[in-house]
């Protein structure tokens, strides 16, 4: 008798704790709810596969962006890495550098970039809210000068079909997202780099004085997140059969927005990365949703924008009570 | 004499939270012109009850009145608590300190002339003001946080009394300040009275509110416990009050043989706070460091724990020298720092439990990165049994702790790495009178081990009935180290103002 009710309690903590995040889930199923009605098309195989297929590359940025909000920081600079990383590798593949070879220089030269930017940050100080503003132009900036401003063309065919071959009747673009998830997932709450990144967001003072090397985690948070930015890009490549420097514009909104409606606080120490998918899943599903009923997608413009007002105010009202 | 005896009278006050009667028929009358202190363990609903007074929170309904002056009163919010000639001056004071004395006190209704701020009034009427209260090197230009302490602290109680404040509060203002300006702060709360003021003095420190109060009463768990003319109490007599039972000697010190040296510091230097510093520390010993705020004391603790910088000198731990460049270097030699503030520099707050107490430990423990939640759930159980941490689980956030039981939780974080020299700084500051003697037991605990401690403080008793010995800092410089034998409150004074 008495263990049953602990067993409640430990039911009723589970809930209590995790009520944000079902509170995601059920937004979720309503927006699909609805739009099942309102659409018939909807819930079709297409259509599924399509709204999972754009989720896929926004949400890889979004999962990075995770563990830059959580550490208590914010990178406005992962839509023009995914640019420059998506003209990095059109540019190799097109000279003629094997698929894999040209994949890894991509990512090596995203790492630096975040690299920059951790070392402005932790070196110099700067916040990073300006740090990754200056990176955000530089990355673009790049991305335009190695094109030339110039849609690139003339992919490998085995490249372009990355993006839209199957396994298992999944889109391989979603099999990358479940593989980044499922690791971010692994080192967000099982190693001690994820427990830092939760730490770090608490305080700076406390991390430090607990002995964790503040430098290492900034790099890597920052660095982490462009190389994630990085595989984003050669994905939205691959889907878009071609190396477009403005591409990735934006993304940054995206993301942030992923997260922050995903129930991480802006403040730090506080998010997941199952949160920021769901909140990824519930922009897209807007996006998609807005797309069937033929809403102008200006409008869907703004409603995004007053949904990240929206995802915050609630938070704030939340932490209040 | 008529009912005008008193300023405040609170009668039967009761206030329900959401599942807890944090007050409960709580009686409280502060006569007029006398300082009155309000006493009572943390939780005991002392906060509660002023911020009932002030506004910030309203009694529950059905409970009894509020009377100023004799008068009855309806007290809604904050702004009617001004009108009412109520201010409260709190321990973390609603200032801004980037603005100038004068702004600051003008906050919110500075004087305008044709809709400009008429800064040259401004600065004449505060010159004025301070003029009143005998704090003539107060400048009204200055910007606030060029101001020691003490004197922001006289800023917020001119701007109260600008305020033609009758009554004053003071919750916890000396939590800061040291012995010096105490006394300073006290002069002038002893001239307001002269003033007819009447003041409420909430302090944890007993023997300041010996020193200035003239009536005092004590709150335990929500209830009203008694009121007590000051020259009829001892302090012993208020300590039963407020815990409800004896608690025999506070200061918990047992003898312990003391071993080999184990941290040694030779002519230690950063910046301005730390010169020359050279000491030893021997395993099963308490060395105190007493000094005002802003000797250093914290400084020279930091720079061996390697969170400030080192410019010279040399510290040997176990005979040995090692290099300190950061934290994690001290930390590695056995060094555990409990910080000033705990909030701030100890705890990860939004994180839980199992989180902070395995913070430190986590380092070393997880396999390539990866972290043994297994291990951490063990080590964690154990500290809260062993401690007496009150949770009602390891995942609460620490946020919603309360002090002791974050400063237990900030201990815990190096008992799991067995750091072997702890220091604590400012350690039982704003925790309760039972948490305290469970932290000075644990400590002696610790010495039985061969572990030493160095514990700064600025309660002269605490330190004397913790300590081995005791190191004076004045100025960034070690000017005396005392046995505990010889050591006396005025000894320690004389050598901390030299």
């Amino acid at each position: 008798m008495e263990e049953k009710t602990v067993q409640d309690n430990k039911l009723l903590n589970y809930f209590k704790n995790n009520l944000s995040k079902a509170t995601l889930f059920l937004v979720l199923f309503v927006m699909w709810g609805i739009l099942s009605i309102l659409s018939p098309y909807f819930f079709t195989y297409n259509n599924i596969f399509n709204l999972v297929r754009q989720t896929s590359v926004i949400a890889v940025v979004a999962t990075g962006m995770t563990f830059v909000i959580i550490s208590g920081g914010i990178d406005l600079s992962v839509g023009s890495i995914v640019g420059a990383s998506g003209i990095i590798v059109s540019m190799l593949l097109i000279n003629g550098t094997p698929i894999l070879l040209a994949v890894l220089i991509t990512l090596l030269i995203c790492l630096g970039l975040g690299a920059v930017s951790g070392m402005f940050i932790y070196e110099g100080n700067v916040p990073p809210f300006i740090a990754t503003l200056g990176m955000m132009s530089m990355a673009r900036g790049l991305a335009l000068l190695l094109s030339g401003g110039q849609i690139l063309t003339g992919l490998p065919r085995s490249f372009i079909n990355f993006a839209q071959v199957t396994f298992l009747g999944i889109p391989m673009l979603t099999i990358v997202l479940i593989v980044v998830v499922a690791a971010a997932f692994f080192v967000l709450t099982r190693t001690r780099f994820g427990r830092n990144v939760y730490t770090i967001g608490s305080s700076d003072e406390v991390a430090r004085l607990s002995g964790i090397n503040m430098r290492v985690n900034y790099y890597a948070i920052y660095m982490l997140n462009a190389f994630l930015s990085g595989v984003a890009g050669i994905m939205l490549t691959s889907r878009l059969s071609s190396g477009i420097p403005t591409s990735g514009n934006m993304y940054e909104l995206d993301a942030i927005a992923s997260v922050v409606i995903g129930g991480a606080s802006l403040s730090g120490a506080e998010g997941s990365v199952l949160g920021t998918i769901i909140g990824a899943l519930i922009m897209s599903t807007l996006r998609n949703g807005g797309n069937l009923l033929g809403v102008d997608p200006f409008w869907l413009r703004m409603a995004t924008g007053l949904l990240i007002v929206l995802a915050v105010l609630f938070d704030q009202v939340r932490k209040k009570q | 004499m008529s009912q005008e005896e008193y300023a405040v009278e609170m009668e039967n006050i009761t206030k329900t939270f959401p599942g807890v009667k944090a007050l409960d028929q709580v009686n409280f009358k502060v006569k007029k012109g006398e300082i009155h202190g309000l006493v009572g363990e943390n939780g005991a609903g002392k906060s509660t009850l002023l911020k009932i007074l002030m506004g910030v929170h309203q009694k529950d309904s059905e409970s009894g009145d509020i009377l100023l002056n004799g008068k009855k009163v309806e007290i809604n919010n904050p702004i009617m608590a001004e009108e009412h000639g109520l201010a409260a001056v709190y321990q973390h004071m609603m200032l801004a300190p980037k603005l100038s004395v004068a702004e600051n006190i003008f906050l919110g209704q500075q004087p305008t002339k044709n809709g400009i701020v008429n800064w040259e009034y401004m600065y004449q009427e505060t010159a004025k003001l301070l003029k009143s209260l005998d704090l003539d090197e107060i400048n009204p230009r200055a910007r606030l946080d060029t101001l020691t302490n003490v004197q922001q602290e006289m800023v917020a109680i001119s701007k109260a009394i600008s305020h033609e404040a009758n009554i004053l509060i003071f919750d916890e203002p000396t939590a800061l300040l040291a012995e010096k300006e105490t006394e300073e702060l006290h002069d002038t709360m002893l001239d307001l009275r002269e003033k007819g003021v009447s003041i409420i003095y909430v302090n944890h420190r007993l023997d300041e509110v010996f020193e200035v109060c003239d009536r005092v009463t004590v709150l335990r768990d929500g209830k009203y416990i008694g009121s007590r003319e000051i020259s009829e109490v001892k302090e012993d007599d208020l300590i039963t009050m407020m815990v409800g039972r004896e608690i025999g000697d506070l200061y918990y010190k047992e003898e312990i043989e003391k071993g080999e040296k184990i941290l040694e510091v030779n002519n230690l230097n950063s910046g301005k706070n730390v010169k020359n510093a050279s000491f030893e520390l021997h395993k099963g010993e308490v060395l105190g460091f007493f000094g005002l705020i802003g000797a250093g004391r914290t400084e020279l603790l930091r720079t061996i724990f390697g969170a400030d910088k080192i410019d010279s000198g040399e510290i040997k731990i176990n005979q040995k020298e090692i290099k300190i460049r950061k934290p994690i270097d001290s930390i590695k030699a056995g060094i555990g720092l409990i910080p000033e503030d705990r909030q701030k520099q100890g705890l990860a707050l939004p994180l839980s439990v199992q989180d902070n107490c395995t913070l430190v430990s986590s380092i070393y423990s997880s396999n390539l990165g990866v972290l043994d939640k297994k291990k951490e759930e063990k080590e964690t159980k154990r500290n809260v049994d062993e401690l007496n941490i009150k949770t009602p689980s390891i995942r609460q956030k620490v946020k919603f702790l309360s002090g002791g039981n974050q400063q237990k939780v900030v201990i815990a974080k190096w008992l799991n790495v067995d750091a072997s020299i702890l220091f604590f700084d400012e350690s039982t500051v704003g925790i309760d009178i039972g948490a305290k003697k469970e932290i000075y037991k644990l400590m002696a605990d610790l010495l039985k081990n061969d572990k030493a401690i160095i514990f700064i403080s600025s309660y002269l008793p605490e330190l004397l009935g913790v300590c081995d010995r005791i190191a004076v800092i004045s100025e960034g410089e070690i000017t005396g180290i005392l046995d505990r034998e010889e050591a006396t409150e005025e000894k320690l004074l004389q050598l901390a103002t030299v």
